[in-house]
């Protein structure tokens, strides 16, 4: 590849080093404990060709999830696309880069931090992200700088019909004091089958205020593979939200590093699964440090024969007094033949600290929905009202309100596509 | 005929409560069903309203001719039936407004009328709100939650307010009100009597009847209506009380 050639030393070891990491473990399989219920092989048993470039339906859909009022990054097939990019209204403070250019020029700040952020021995899918490391869009916030325009990148993956692969790759690095909002859109076209392997990097400054929207709304039948991890210093603040509607199997790994003194995170979730989808969720938190506090609220709806894995780390390092974690994880389903693996795993090693966490998992509550039928709501209409209300808790935490809009639409439309939702 | 009850026999989790109810109510009319605890009576409302937990064994329930039995809750609803209930539910994160809204407007288009919008809805609501002694605040909370008995109660009439029932069923609306609460539900129901629109009042108290005065009174015990007068039948049962009501009494 042009690319593997025009990169600078840096980038190649860093390629190289996580080659050599995935050759050794290779694809994860059920017999590792973080992996037991997610079965890969769907996605390791197919040849999927590497995406180069973009394809026909890109433009539509990436105008298709505009978000009015942001600023917009286009990943095409995991390289970044300047064309179908809106930098017009760059805000103050901010510097945007392409990996790949960024890399070639010597953009500041990228050697420091990209692949620097993750630890690639824990994540086979990041090692075979990092391998593949060509493109994607690197996010500078300068210090004390406060972007009021919410920045979108939107994440395309298609193939014309081939089977594509794609390893779309960010880096955010937000200074001291600074406050962001980035929301990352997944869209291919509907039936489409690909893999989309993406991972995310974040370094929150001291003092900085970091929102991560997720918006997971990948073809029905693609691979989505993410990774999002963390790194959050003394009094920063770092909230991740993911939506998920999409994809034929989502893994998600989300991680935050509360590394200083007085951090804040919250990490929460929404997901809808139909047909025979599988949504599995990773999460870790790791308090390293003392007063910090996390907030974690996981929100799932399946229908018909989906699964849903939910397993949310928590650890408290000796040093973390004063910890104050929770974590909560709430489950519907909607049908006999769902079904979900729900578990806490705290370690804690510091003896003054609060931590709690609580599943619920449950049905339809069956009289308010003859409550709300009896007022007259069918009961479609009834059942729509109590799943939206159950998933508004997550939906509300999105601060970009033209998102939100989407996502609330998407929800309803996510609602009526299946057969067994819609009964 | 708005509607008429004949030999209805409901059971609940394999038990027979009602044991063939005969009742007919004529549009206008406010009936009250009274009995004690355990006699049937809200069954009685539940059965009607449609809730699936109650099993219809036997009998036949015309509403304006046709089979209410026939029909679900929601078409129950939107063809003017409309339940009190003796216990609201509370429903986190549905906000009243909006619930009332979507519900109005559902009865609205199976009338093939206008669906309202925010603005024509709110000024609906306001007046109801100002006959109830409604504070504003409540249609932005979740339904229900967090409502004292009060509110709840409150909140039901209100809803029977914006939705205009052609029959209501009021399943023990006094249970849990004060006197002053009392009478602030009662001027609501009074307020909405009316030649088209029938009350079904189930209670255990006669105290409600001082407000709400109803045409006729019903007496249930053990599952069927032992008793049947004008509005001084629940004066006496006030100062007797139902013993002595059981089956076989009425000769």
């Amino acid at each position: 590849m042009e690319t593997l050639v025009q990169a600078p030393t840096w980038v190649k070891e860093r390629r190289q080093l996580a080659a050599q990491r995935f050759a050794a473990v290779g694809y994860p399989t059920t017999r590792m404990e973080d992996w037991r219920f997610t079965n890969v092989a769907p996605i390791a048993d197919t040849k999927f060709a590497a995406a180069h470039g973009s394809f026909a339906q890109a433009p539509a859909l990436i105008s298709s999830v505009g978000v009015a009022g942001s600023l917009r990054l286009a990943i095409v097939n995991g390289q970044f696309a300047a064309g179908l990019s809106d930098l017009s209204t760059l805000p103050k403070g901010i510097r945007i880069a392409g990996l790949r250019d960024g890399a070639r020029d010597g953009t500041d700040g990228l050697e420091d931090h990209l692949a620097k952020v993750f630890n690639i021995d824990a994540h086979p899918f990041a090692a075979l992200n990092t391998a593949n490391l060509d493109d994607g869009v690197a996010i500078f916030v300068a210090a004390g700088a406060s972007v009021e325009t919410p920045i979108h990148i939107v994440t395309v993956t298609g193939g014309d019909g081939k089977a594509v692969a794609a390893h779309p790759r960010v880096l955010v690095v937000a200074g001291a004091g600074s406050q962001v909002r980035i929301a990352q859109t997944f869209i291919g076209v509907p039936g489409d089958f690909y893999f989309n392997n993406a991972v995310a990097e974040v370094v929150v400054g001291e003092g900085a205020n970091v929102d991560y929207y997720l918006d997971q709304r990948e073809s029905e039948r693609a691979f989505h593979v993410a990774n999002i991890q963390a790194h959050v210093a003394a009094k920063g603040v770092f909230s991740s939200h993911a939506f998920s509607i999409g994809a034929r199997i989502q893994r998600h790994d989300i991680g935050i590093a509360l590394k200083g003194e007085g951090g804040d995170c919250t990490m929460n979730g929404v997901y809808l699964a139909d047909g025979d989808r599988l949504m599995d969720t990773h999460t870790a938190l790791d308090h390293a440090m003392p007063h910090c506090t996390s907030h974690e609220l996981y929100k799932g709806i399946l229908a018909g024969k989906a699964r849903a894995v939910f397993n949310g780390r928590i650890i408290v390092r000796i040093d973390a007094q004063k910890t104050d974690a929770k974590q909560t994880n709430r489950a519907l389903l909607l049908s006999d033949d769902a079904t979900i693996n729900s578990n806490p795993q705290l370690e804690i090693f510091a003896d003054d600290v609060k931590c709690t966490h609580g599943a619920a998992v449950g049905q339809l509550d069956e009289e308010a929905m003859f409550y709300l039928q009896a007022r007259g709501l069918t009961r479609i209409a009834a059942r729509d009202m109590l799943l939206h209300a159950f998933a508004g808790e997550v939906l509300e935490g999105v601060k970009i309100p033209a998102l939100r809009d989407q996502l609330e639409k998407a929800f309803f439309t996510a609602l009526a596509r299946d057969v067994e939702l819609a009964k | 005929m708005l509607l008429e009850v004949k030999n209805l026999k409901v059971r609940v989790e394999d038990k027979e409560i009602l044991k063939g109810i005969d009742l007919t109510v004529k549009s206008g009319q406010v009936h009250a069903i009274m009995g004690p605890n355990g006699s049937g009576k809200s069954t009685f409302a539940r059965a009607l309203s449609g809730h699936p937990g109650y099993e219809i064994t036997d009998g036949q329930v015309l509403y304006n001719g046709r089979d209410l039995l026939d029909m679900d809750p929601d078409e129950r609803a939107r063809e003017g039936v409309f339940m009190a209930f003796q216990y609201p539910v509370e429903i986190p994160g549905v906000n009243n407004a909006y619930f009332l809204k979507a519900a109005l407007n559902a009865k609205r288009k199976h009338q093939g009328l206008d669906e309202l919008d925010a603005m024509d809805f709110m000024k609906v609501v306001k007046e109801k709100l100002k006959v109830l002694h409604i504070d504003d605040s409540m249609l932005q909370r979740s339904v229900n939650e967090g409502f004292s008995g009060g509110e709840k109660k409150r909140n039901e009439i209100f809803h029977m307010a914006v939705l205009e029932p052609v029959l209501a069923l009021l399943d023990e609306t006094d249970s849990g009100l004060d006197i002053d609460a009392l009478r602030v539900v009662s001027e609501g129901v009074n307020a909405m009597r009316s030649p088209e629109r029938s009350f079904v009042v189930v209670t255990h108290y006669q105290r409600l009847l001082n407000y709400i005065v109803p045409d006729f009174v019903h007496v249930l015990s053990e599952g069927r209506i032992v008793r049947s007068g004008g509005k001084e039948l629940a004066l006496e049962l006030e100062e007797k009380g139902y013993v002595g009501q059981a089956v076989g009494a009425r000769k």
